[in-house]
């Protein structure tokens, strides 16, 4: 099966972009340089084609009730305009994704739009579908990913940039995670406050056939997914499928230090382990570290004991632009998870000398 | 384009080592470090270690991935470039020059002429 390419694939490719595969999408994953991408964000602005990401709009009579039991966050709680960070979980209360839920302007009723990660999409329509069907809810499920394109700019000049481009919007007005449709490049757009990179910025999703023209009225440098790494990393954020994966990383909301996103007075799939697990408390956490020796960390590489003993394994690393220091992310046994606690990570087959840090490793 | 001096001999693993008849010089090709992108670590043998031809002696790491260096003939080490530890970055900026990384003693001259000319190492990046 081939790749799924964004919308803007050519613009891309023109611009000088390499490729990678990505939740079996083709996606920039460089421009010019990771390092220089990476500044453009922290320092001024920047703007990654992340139309790979997935789109489900839930509407109808039970959109709520239908949201409230697939994700552990209070769908309640948001205003038509609001966001929130949440998680999809099983039974066991394990992380199958993460995601961000919207709350659109209603139609006839409340209606929904959630984010997936890349190549979600089906498996997510797939469970709110047969859930639905399940709990005879009457909500209506659609797969709107290749609907939508998506952008984000990020960087403390992104509310500059983005004003430019939709000149009639009050976007300054919006608190971070709010949204509102507005025309950009005059293309109407649902336009969020909300990002990836720890700075200010927007996520804006415009229709699929109009991304080339409002990506090129965004005047910011273009980021890959190389730089959005890096930049999430520095964060601490997780990555969905590295950090937690239902498979190959299974852990719980409270293991991997979301647990503000799981309402316990709500009802959801997965919420009475959940509970079981807040009373008894974790028995590992994800924590960040920095390495002291040289070296870079990355996924798969053990964490160990000062004495050598094996507790734990990385799922991220990189050698982080900012501060030029290589850190990393992964999961340790409780009593290894204080700040400042010594740790090791074998850098093929070498003990490196490390110290946990709790993320963000930057100040924002 | 890449650049590909003349002046050098060429890995299928895009190093590239030039000799002054006593000693060998080894860094890595400029179509190697653009493929890398920014280079952030370097890690490289001691002064005295012996290493063979084909071998691994050390690797290079840019943000995005992990690449093993392979000597180009058989020796000692007799330098290595420290400068790379703090700036790992001249292996892009300036790669057959100060991004060198290692200066061996061949131990058989004969392995030197064996490596690709520049003309064969371009028709392999191409």
């Amino acid at each position: 099966m081939g790749l799924r390419k964004p919308p803007c694939y050519d613009a891309h490719a023109d611009a000088g972009a390499r490729f990678t595969e990505f939740g079996g999408w083709d996606m920039p994953v460089e421009y010019d340089s990771i390092k220089a991408e990476h500044a453009a964000v922290r320092e001024s602005v920047g703007i990654f084609d992340v139309s790979h990401m997935s789109e489900i709009e839930v509407s109808g009579p039970d959109a709520t009730a239908l949201m409230q039991r697939l994700t552990t966050n209070d769908v309640t709680a948001l205003d038509p305009g609001d966001s929130q960070y949440s998680a999809i979980v099983n039974d066991e209360g394990v992380i199958i994704d993460d995601t961000v839920v919207y709350r659109l302007p209603d139609r006839d009723d409340r209606v929904y739009l959630f984010i997936p990660n890349a190549g979600h999409d089906e498996e997510m329509y797939d469970r709110w579908t047969s859930f639905r069907d399940e709990w005879d809810l009457d909500a209506t499920v659609e797969d709107v990913t290749e609907e939508w394109a998506m952008f984000a700019v990020q960087g403390p000049d992104a509310l500059e940039t983005v004003s430019a481009a939709a000149p009639d919007a009050s976007l300054g007005d919006l608190s971070k995670f709010q949204a509102t449709f507005a025309d950009v490049a005059g293309v109407e757009c649902w336009v969020a406050r909300t990002g990836y990179t720890g700075e200010d910025g927007f996520e804006v999703l415009c229709p699929w056939d109009d991304a080339t023209s409002v990506w090129s009225s965004l005047d910011a440098t273009p980021c890959g997914l190389g730089s959005r790494d890096t930049l999430r990393m520095e964060m601490g954020y997780l990555l969905s499928g590295q950090d937690f994966d239902p498979e190959d990383e299974p852990r719980t909301p409270y293991e991997a230090g979301i647990g503000f996103v799981v309402k316990l007075d709500t009802e959801f799939v997965g919420r009475d382990a959940l509970e079981h697990q807040k009373e008894e408390g974790v028995d590992e956490k994800f924590v960040g570290f920095k390495l002291l020796d040289r070296g870079v960390p990355r996924h798969g590489y053990d964490i160990a004991t000062q004495d050598g003993e094996t507790i734990g394994v990385v799922t991220s690393g990189t050698m982080s632009p900012t501060l030029s220091e290589p850190i990393g992310l992964g999961y340790v046994p409780v009593e290894y998870a204080d700040s400042g606690t010594a740790i090791r990570i074998l850098v093929r087959g070498r003990q490196k000398r490390a110290k946990i840090v709790t993320p963000p490793f930057i100040d924002r | 384009m890449f650049e590909i001096p003349d002046d050098r001999k060429y890995l299928e693993s895009h190093e590239w080592t030039t000799t002054d008849g006593d000693t060998v010089r080894v860094g890595i090709s400029d179509f190697a470090q653009d493929e890398l992108g920014d280079v952030v670590f370097v890690e490289l043998p001691a002064e005295g270690d012996e290493v063979a031809a084909g071998d691994e002696f050390g690797v290079v790491e840019s943000i995005k991935a992990v690449s093993d260096l392979y000597a180009p003939v058989s020796g000692t080490v007799v330098a290595v470039n420290e400068e790379l530890f703090d700036a790992p970055e001249l292996v892009n900026d300036d790669p057959y020059g100060d991004g060198w990384m290692l200066e061996l003693e061949p131990s058989d001259t004969d392995e030197f002429e064996a490596l690709l000319s520049p003309e064969e190492y371009r028709e392999q990046t191409e």
